[in-house]
Order: structure tokens, then C-alpha cells, then sequence
């Protein structure tokens, strides 16, 4: 519980699916189980139908790089220990309205510092790996080979 | 349709603190002082005010500020959510209380020591995350200048907007703060080099993307238009008022809805001009909520001075810049150059536009659009002379 990064309540109202999910090695999209709509971030309500209903689907982890930052100091001290790094917003290949923020890195294994900033392309491919920080799972992306 | 509040009340005094960093005073003492320099810019007396309207980040109660002030009886009080983009929406309810008579003279403030690292609410880190925020700062996007530099660069992307675009909006500002004695930047000069060598914040931000960090505070007064008549200054009507959180809408990071990039003044122009008598094309001078460069070109773009995806090249020729741009905007420096205190600042310009009393005054402007944050819940004002 050491590392210094701002993680997730592993118990949030909404979201404990998602990462139980992630700790699995899946990734999980709420999914209203009256309409079909499906929502990201997770939240109580279907917009669409008010049906307080849900499921949560596997997708397959597959998506397209939508926008990113290189962060720079200052920032916190154990993200300034790895600046700069990037940040990425991926939109889903299930459908690119659902997108998800996450980190471009080159290996499964590989820190958020490790891409090179000025290959990032937007439109690239990437699918999803897990990385263990504390007791969380977070999704960050690989570029997908092709 | 009958706009009920336009032209119905006024803003008849404004008062300003020091701006600065480590200002001394605690945030109480500078919003009392900011207060009390507006009362008396208005020539009425603490005693007459009867309404108070906050920001809901404000760190003080309103039983603070009327105690101290020594007011008499306050009969309206509220707040206005969502940080920055409350700003115009604190001046709206104020119009909306003292014209509906649940008070008769109205007092809207903010009060920041930005400047000291423990204000600044993304540096709060004791806990876990839930709700929001645990999209998008578990992944390293930690800082409001984070969440916009995404939505940034997708609408460089999308628009072929520009860093030379950006520079154009941080150039403007700072030209108009060189002209403020007032302002933080007064004797800074910014040049074209200085902005394209600076160092990143957050790609493709820079250091001169980002508002100022700021101590102070700002007050103003409202009444209505049968009182302001009677008072010592040219009245600044509020003409016209609107709010919005457009649907959708998640705060800061908006990455999650349809459509990113149509942002929260889009909502919130409609029912403005709706409420106008003016147009766009009528409006010749602005004070656009700048907390970050980028969204400079989404609100000209959602105010309706240029289409969608033009608002980066509207930049262009000098069109923010006074006195020759086509809309001079933040003629006292805005946020990135005057001070930033959650927009409240743009207000007074303002109002001092309309007063004809700006160090950088754009002649014959009959309005003036005063908008709040980009990016977040949002209001907006227009005010006439």
C-alpha cells in the first residue's frame, strides 16, 4: 500500500465490479440489463431507460488511442519520479463513445515512463494488459502488433 | 418571451484586494476587505446589504462575512457550485434575488489563497478515490491542467488548431496585464519565443497555457436598476444570465459523453442570447474564463462567435487584442495574466468596461460577455451599459 499513487476505493458503490474485474484479468463494462445501453464510467441509473438493473460484460480489451498528455512537473513525488510520462484516453472497439483514461506502455510489465512521447500517434491500436500497484489492478494499453 | 430579470438590476459597486502570493490576511479578512471596498465603491453602508451569494468553495460561512462586515439583516443567501464555473452564476442568482425582492442589495465575492500549495484541491491525497476521479487520476492525469491538456489535444487533432494558436491567447492577455498596474503580469513581458521555448506542463500545454496561482480577493454589488439610478456609479446592467451543466456532462474530465468537445458554454449561449437582446456580431469586447489557454477557442466557439472548430484560427490577426481585434478579450489580463481567482476578476473588467473605466477600454462597447469555466458546470453574463 506503499507506492504513493492515487488509487481506487477497491469498495466504491459503482465501481467495485470493475476493479474485482480487472484483478481477474478481465476488463468490465456496466451494461443496463433493460436496454442494453452501456455505461462508462459505472453509475446507479441508465440514462437511457432509468432502469437501475445492471450487468457487467467483458470486452475484449481492444481500442483505438482518442487523445493524450505527456505530464511534466510538478506533480505529486511518486508521479514526478516517473515524469514524464503519458497518459492516454482509449476509446473502446465495442464502441468508441465508451472510452477509458489509462497509460501507453511497452511491455506488460513496463513502467508509464517507457514509450516514447513523440511516437504517440492518436487513431493508434492498442489492447489492454494489467499491471498490480498495491492491492489494485489497474488496465493500461500495449500498442496492438499488427 | 418575457426575460424577467434583464436589465432589472445592476452592478453598482466593485472592490478588489492586493493580488499576490502568501498575502498575509487569512481568506476571511481578504473576502471582508474586498466586500467593504465594494459597499463603499457603491456609497451604501453595510447595513443595507441583505444578500450574499458564494461560491460553494469558498472556505468561510456567510455568518463570518456578515458578522464581520457588520451587516444588518440578511434575508438571501446561496451558492454556486462547480468552482470556476460559478463565478457568473453568483452575480446571476444575486440578479435574480434582489429582482424577485428576496433582498434588495446583494453582495457576491471570492476570496483565494490559491497560491498556498494546500489550497489546491487536487493535492488532497489521504484517501482512496471513488466516484469521478478514479477514472483519470489513478492514471497519472492528477491536475486540472492534466484533464484539459487531453481534451486539448484531441481538438488540435480534430480542428488543426496550434500551439501558435494558443501563443496568440497568451500573448493577448499578457499585452492587456502589461497595460493593468493592478495585474500580477504588469511588468512582465511575454513574447512569441518566450511562449514556444517555455517548458511543458502537461503536452501540448506549456508553462504560459496555464493561469496565474493567486492570493486576493474580489467583491461586487448588486441592486436594482431604480436604485442603481440613484447611486454614485455608471451602473453595469446584467442584461442577460444563464447556467448550464449540458448533458452528459462529467466535471473536467468530459471524455466520457458523445461528444467531448462540444463543451459546457454551448448550452449555456442558448439560453443567454435567448435572454438578449444583442447578438454575437453585437458584442465587441469579452472576458472569457481562461484557467488554461485551450479553452479560449471552445468558448468563442460556443458564445457564437465562430463556428465550430474555428475558434483556434479565430485567434488569428490579432482579433483578441486590443484596441484593433475584432473582440478584444481579458482586457485586464484574464487569469493567465491578471490573476486568477476563479474567474470572479473577469467580472469586475467587466464591469469596468461598462463603467468606460479599463486600462485597456474598448470605446463605444455597449455590452460586454463575461463567462466562467469551460470545462465545468458553467454561467455566463452579459452586461450593458
Amino acid at each position: 500500500m506503499e507506492s504513493g499513487f492515487l488509487l481506487p476505493d477497491l469498495e466504491d458503490d459503482d465501481a467495485a465490479p470493475f476493479w474485482a474485474g480487472t484483478a481477474r484479468g478481465e476488463l468490465l463494462v456496466q451494461a443496463c440489463t433493460s436496454c442494453g445501453r452501456r455505461r462508462v464510467p459505472p453509475r446507479p441509473m441508465c440514462p437511457a431507460c432509468r432502469s437501475v438493473c445492471h450487468a457487467w460484460q467483458p470486452l475484449s480489451g481492444r481500442g483505438t488511442i482518442w487523445s493524450f498528455v505527456v505530464a511534466h512537473p510538478p506533480l505529486l513525488p511518486a508521479y514526478q519520479a516517473v515524469a514524464p510520462y503519458n497518459v492516454i484516453t482509449v476509446a473502446l472497439d465495442e464502441d468508441p463513445q465508451l472510452r477509458l483514461v489509462g497509460n501507453l506502455v511497452a511491455r506488460p510489465d513496463g513502467p508509464i515512463n517507457e514509450v516514447d512521447p513523440s511516437t504517440i500517434r492518436i487513431g493508434e491500436p492498442v489492447r489492454v494488459v494489467f499491471q498490480q500497484v498495491d492491492d489494485v489492478h489497474l488496465p493500461r494499453w500495449m500498442r496492438e502488433r499488427t | 418571451m418575457t426575460t424577467p430579470i434583464k436589465d432589472r438590476t445592476a452592478i453598482v459597486g466593485i472592490g478588489q484586494t492586493a493580488f499576490g502570493k502568501g498575502l498575509p490576511d487569512s481568506e476571511l479578512s481578504l473576502a471582508c476587505q474586498a466586500i467593504s471596498m465594494a459597499i463603499d465603491d457603491a456609497g451604501l453602508r453595510p447595513a443595507d446589504v441583505d444578500g450574499l451569494v458564494m461560491y460553494s468553495m469558498e472556505n468561510m460561512r456567510e455568518v463570518e462575512v456578515a458578522r464581520n462586515l457588520g451587516l444588518g439583516d440578511v434575508t438571501y443567501f446561496g451558492e454556486v457550485g462547480y468552482g470556476g464555473g460559478a463565478g457568473c452564476g453568483t452575480i446571476g442568482h444575486a440578479a435574480m434575488a434582489v429582482a424577485t425582492g428576496q433582498c434588495e442589495v446583494a453582495v457576491a465575492w471570492r476570496a483565494r489563497k490559491r497560491a498556498a500549495k494546500t489550497s489546491r484541491p487536487w493535492a488532497n491525497v489521504n484517501q482512496r478515490l471513488s466516484g469521478p476521479t478514479q477514472w483519470s487520476r489513478t492514471f497519472g492525469l492528477l491536475r486540472p491542467v492534466d484533464e484539459i491538456a487531453m481534451l486539448a489535444r484531441r481538438y488540435m487533432h480534430e480542428f488543426g488548431a496550434t500551439r501558435e494558436h494558443l501563443a496568440n491567447v497568451a500573448l493577448a492577455f499578457r499585452a492587456h496585464a502589461n497595460r493593468n498596474p493592478h495585474a500580477t503580469m504588469y511588468e512582465k513581458r511575454l513574447t512569441r519565443e518566450d511562449y514556444l521555448k517555455a517548458r511543458w506542463i502537461s503536452e501540448p500545454l506549456c508553462l504560459f497555457d496555464n493561469c496565474l496561482e493567486t492570493d486576493g480577493a474580489l467583491a461586487v454589488v448588486i441592486v436594482s436598476a431604480e436604485r442603481a439610478r440613484d447611486l454614485r456609479q455608471p451602473p453595469a446592467y446584467v442584461h442577460a444570465f444563464a447556467q448550464s451543466i449540458p448533458r452528459q456532462h462529467q466535471v473536467m474530465t468530459n471524455y466520457f459523453c458523445d461528444d467531448p468537445l462540444l463543451g459546457p458554454s454551448h448550452a449555456c449561449a442558448r439560453l443567454l442570447w435567448k435572454h438578449s437582446d444583442f447578438t454575437p456580431a453585437d458584442v465587441r469586447v469579452a472576458q472569457l474564463y481562461d484557467a488554461f489557454s485551450p479553452l479560449i477557442p471552445l468558448s468563442l466557439e460556443g458564445y457564437g462567435f465562430c463556428k465550430r472548430g474555428e475558434g483556434a484560427a479565430f485567434t488569428d490577426d490579432g482579433a483578441l487584442e486590443w484596441p484593433h481585434g475584432r473582440l478584444p478579450t481579458n482586457t485586464a489580463g484574464g487569469g493567465m495574466s491578471e490573476a486568477y481567482v476563479h474567474g470572479f476578476n473577469l467580472i469586475l473588467e467587466g464591469v469596468r468596461q461598462m463603467r468606460g473605466t479599463s486600462t485597456s477600454q474598448v470605446e463605444g462597447a455597449e455590452c460586454c460577455l463575461v463567462t466562467s469555466g469551460e470545462g465545468v458546470p458553467t454561467s455566463a453574463l452579459l452586461l450593458r451599459r
